[in-house]
């Protein structure tokens, strides 16, 4: 009897194995981030140019600091989910325009409507390197005391919303 | 008119050869200890390629970043910290040996004590399940006899005279 126990218990350790690893998405690299405070950065607001943003302005809020470009597709996919959660009024969203030509971003804000409170740009990735930022969209969740407290890598979904980002920020803004 | 369109066509290769990631190479020696350190770094946008040859435009800024913190005189430790605390471990191509990385680095070895343990206990079992057999009083006295009956013939044939 132990000669097939044994085997079929070892069979079945490994599938269950392989079947974590196979559903592990290995696009998503943790941010090692996470419970740090995000990075300073002091960059020109995108349709303002002479005004300046830097995420010290927003000790005492949570907010969302989402890494947007005309180019990305998948931006394009999480648009309709941002203007939505603007509309509600719930967190004030930021934008960095990475790596785009201000022509391309403005015209884009245009077609599809700003949900930002303002973007600034990042018109070299200098400020996406010192965030982490490898696949746009990402989306940084930032408390009040100015750390990042959560990062959703790839757009912005109506689920991702409601079971992981909302909450978050609700707790947070009740801290 | 057609042959020599086919004709360009297939001269058509020899145009599209793939380049090296082109780089500003200033200082030719601080660009060659660039290259050997993004070696070491993996890109993160096209996986399973290290940044010093990845055509990947992050991994150009990637590769700009670094040149430019080795320009400012930091050492490699220091620029490997910098891009591990803002990309993790999963740039290293070298994975560090830590807690979560326990299983990682010394699994293969567990599993291979497991294996000799399992070997070692089988050929215990196999070795006690072929002992030697005891013999009974009456198998061995029925043997004796009839090793003793085997060497008549012997006997006869030395008393036999016509042999």
């Amino acid at each position: 009897m132990m000669r097939f126990i044994l085997p079929f218990v070892v069979f079945v350790v490994l599938a269950v194995f392989l079947a974590i690893g196979l559903n592990l998405n290995p696009r998503e690299v943790p941010s090692p981030l996470v419970g740090k405070p995000a990075p300073a950065f002091t960059l020109p607001q995108l349709h303002e140019s002479t005004k300046q943003f830097s995420p010290s302005d927003m000790k005492g809020q949570v907010w969302l600091l989402n890494v947007w470009a005309s180019w990305c597709v998948s931006c394009k996919e999480e648009h309709p989910v941002l203007m939505e959660l603007s509309r509600r009024n719930i967190v004030p969203i930021y934008g960095l325009d990475y790596k785009d030509k201000q022509a391309d971003a403005e015209l884009w804000l245009k077609k599809g409507g700003d949900p930002y409170v303002l973007s600034v740009a990042d018109t070299e990735g200098r400020i996406g390197i010192d965030y982490g930022v490898y696949g746009v969209p990402e989306t940084y969740v930032i408390d009040k005391q100015g750390v990042i407290q959560y990062k959703q890598i790839g757009p912005v979904t109506p689920q991702s919303l409601t079971e992981k980002i909302l909450p978050l920020v609700a707790e947070l803004q009740a801290k | 008119m057609k042959y020599l369109l086919i004709l360009l066509f297939t001269l058509l290769p020899a145009f599209s050869y793939a380049g090296e990631a082109k780089d500003m190479a200033a200082d030719p020696v601080l660009e060659q200890r660039m290259i050997g350190l993004a070696e070491k770094l993996r890109c993160l946008v096209c996986q399973n390629e290290s940044l010093a040859s990845s055509h990947a435009e992050l991994a150009e800024d990637l590769r700009r970043e670094v040149r430019e913190q080795m320009q400012k005189g930091m050492t490699d430790q220091e620029i490997i910290d910098y891009l591990v605390s803002r990309y993790g471990d999963f740039v290293l191509y070298d994975p560090p040996v830590k807690a979560s990385t326990l299983v990682l680095w010394y699994g293969p070895f567990a599993l291979l004590l497991i294996g000799a343990g399992v070997l070692v206990f089988q050929l215990r079992k196999r070795r006690s399940q072929i002992a030697e057999p005891q013999l009974s009083d009456a198998d061995a006295h029925r043997a004796a006899e009839l090793l003793e009956q085997s060497e008549k013939p012997e006997e006869l044939m030395k008393k036999d005279p016509q042999a």
